[in-house]
């Protein structure tokens, strides 16, 4: 979840000494001519951090700017989706994320006092992921910047604020603030990771046009050992808090985030005081057990940047685009963002891929966000309605899908977050005809296989960084050179112990998948000839 | 399908009359949400967005055909 301008409050404020980081001057800042490196990321939130993991996992040396010297204050995003936690998963950090975080599936709606809607969002085996876990987003930054000191490419530069950024037609010259002053950086590319209110966005002067929806919402943590269970609980006018909606959902460490819709007269200040908050959340769970962690009253908007890639300087996450926090498609969509354009800068960087590649990044994920837009405003418009009549269709939904289930399939409480597939220029279109989950341009499914040593593993565990042809079993191995290759087959290099694979994929014998290295399907074929897998991964770098 | 404005009831008059007969004695608020519920339970019993389209435009005045 991401949301506009979460201001912490002083209750929160103990959590800021936990993960402090101290500032170390580099020897770029003694240098009588700015020095150039090949890329400046700026902003180390889960995006920042994501690329730039990413980027040095593919050889490419960064310089990783923030302009502040701890980790956010407060959970603010707290629902990771599987797909980021896949992409976690390739960059070696996942294991301690679900290890500490909450897993669900469940999810309750209620209208009033009474249960409407509930929805499981996984009930299919052989994913090496859960669908959803809940994690404070300050954890999952401590463990980035970990998993960052930890990778000698990448140069994480504390208060190290940017303040001028003037575009070249091969780079960008930064100006950077320090507590020594001003220094001057050079940089091949830039990306702007540094959130919604991007400072690199207002110095391009780019106009971020959208939607603002007049409403507030009251988001608070708090710590409490209660008696219920991990799931989404949402409630559209709920007893306890009449007129309006409200959101339960459990962190780790016995840590709840509570949201309550207060509209749009609500006071932002006043409702912030712990002598406010605390009389409304003792009505929500009908006690006083619990102590408040972290509290802020947001409002929220959609909208975006209409270009991602103005030169040199390519934009990630929020400060490409903003959606409201039902469906949690802030963190998550930016981490894909994130992992779409690292490949993509990576190739183009080492001179493997024609510039040009770049522009698929606008064009896939800015289509992925329109998508985010799309799903967040409906929901938005669901929770929140404009009118006396749309409101009235909302009611009429709700008291509907009590006994029919049409209506409740219209309930909205937020449609969590899912992968885009991409209608993208680097796929190679299908000549064959395929049924199963898998589509061309989305993630691959993800398969319960075994390894040649026997062991149990996963299809996307198995993937490396790269781009892979996955052959089911295969007449004769396939090679290609520039691909892994992969065969799924009683003597290849995995099993696909249950079928999921065949069924997941569609896979007869001979078949054959190529893998993306952000592991979405770029090409397939039933009968695979070499000359197509050439000019499909030739297709797939960009032509 | 395109949206019929033929006349599609055996007895238009019957139907009409089931229509008025729900919202005797409704105040504004409740004739306003049984007709919300009837537009939400005909549309998805119609299940076609092309139709859906037509009928809301044919509804805000755009009947020509």
């Amino acid at each position: 979840m991401s949301m506009t301008a979460p201001i912490p409050t002083s209750i929160g404020e103990r959590k800021s000494a936990l993960f402090r980081f101290g500032y170390r001057r580099s020897p770029d800042q003694d240098a009588t001519t700015p020095v150039r490196r090949p890329v400046v990321v700026v902003g180390a939130g889960p995006v920042g951090l994501t690329a730039a993991l990413d980027l040095a996992r593919r050889a490419v040396p960064v310089v990783l700017l923030d302009d502040a010297d701890r980790i956010g204050e407060g959970s603010r995003a707290i629902c990771f989706a599987k797909r980021t936690l896949e992409i976690f998963g390739r960059l070696g950090v996942a294991g301690r994320m679900v290890e500490k975080g909450v897993t669900w599936q469940l999810g309750k709606v209620f209208h009033g006092p009474e249960q409407v809607y509930a929805f499981d969002l996984l009930p299919e085996g052989g994913h090496a992921m859960p669908a959803f876990i809940n994690l404070q987003q300050y954890y999952v930054e401590q463990y980035l910047v970990e998993a960052v000191a930890a990778t000698p490419a990448i140069d994480l530069r504390w208060r190290n604020k940017v303040t001028g950024l003037a575009p070249g037609a091969d780079g960008a010259r930064l100006t950077i603030n320090t507590p020594d002053g001003p220094y001057m950086l050079e940089a091949d590319w830039v990306i702007a990771a540094d959130g919604a209110r991007s400072t690199l966005r207002s110095l391009l002067g780019l106009d971020f046009a959208g939607e603002v929806f007049e409403d507030r919402f009251l988001i608070a943590d708090v710590k409490m050992t209660g008696a219920f269970p991990a799931e989404r609980w949402f409630w559209f006018d709920p007893p306890f808090h009449s007129g309006q909606s409200a959101l339960l959902h459990r962190q780790p460490d016995d840590v709840w985030r509570i949201d309550l819709q207060l509209g749009w007269d609500a006071d932002p200040e006043e409702e912030k005081r712990p002598e406010k908050v605390i009389p409304r959340i003792e009505k929500m769970l009908g006690h006083r057990d619990f102590t408040l962690e972290w509290v802020s009253v947001y409002t929220f908007q959609c909208r975006r940047l209409a270009r991602f890639v103005h030169g040199r300087t390519v934009f990630v996450g929020d400060a490409a685009h903003q959606v409201s926090p039902f469906g949690a498609r802030g963190a998550n969509s930016g981490i894909q963002d994130a992992e779409n354009l690292a490949w993509k800068l990576a190739l183009v960087i080492k001179g493997e891929a024609p510039e040009s590649l770049i522009a698929t990044y606008d064009l896939e994920r800015g289509a992925a966000a329109d998508e985010n837009i799309a799903h967040s405003t409906r929901s938005t418009d669901f929770i929140a309605p404009r009118s006396a009549q749309e409101k009235r269709f909302r009611d009429a939904v709700l008291a509907l899908a009590r006994t029919a289930p049409f209506a409740r399939r219209m309930v909205n409480s937020g449609r969590l977050s899912a992968p885009s597939t991409y209608d993208t220029p680097l796929s190679t279109p299908d000549v064959d005809r395929w049924a199963g989950a898998a589509r061309l341009g989305a993630p691959l499914p993800d398969a319960a296989m075994r390894a040649r040593d026997g062991r149990g593993t996963h299809l996307l565990s198995a993937l490396g960084d790269g781009f892979t042809l996955l052959s089911f079993a295969p007449e004769t191995p396939v090679r290609v050179q520039g691909v892994e290759s992969l065969s799924i087959d009683d003597r290849g290099d995995l099993r696909d112990v249950e079928g999921q694979f065949r069924e997941r994929c569609d896979a007869t014998p001979g078949a054959a998948y190529l893998i993306r290295p952000d592991h979405h399907v770029a090409a397939r074929w039933r009968r695979p000839a070499a000359a197509a897998i050439h000019a499909a991964l030739a297709r797939a770098r960009g032509g | 399908m395109p949206l019929r404005l033929d006349p599609h009831f055996t007895d238009p008059d019957a139907a009409y009359r089931m229509l008025v007969d729900a919202h005797r004695g409704l105040s504004e608020a409740d004739s306003a949400m049984l007709n919300t519920k009837l537009v939400l339970l005909l549309a998805n019993h119609i299940g076609d967005l092309d139709v859906l389209r037509a009928a809301l435009r044919a509804a805000r005045g755009g009947v020509s055909a």
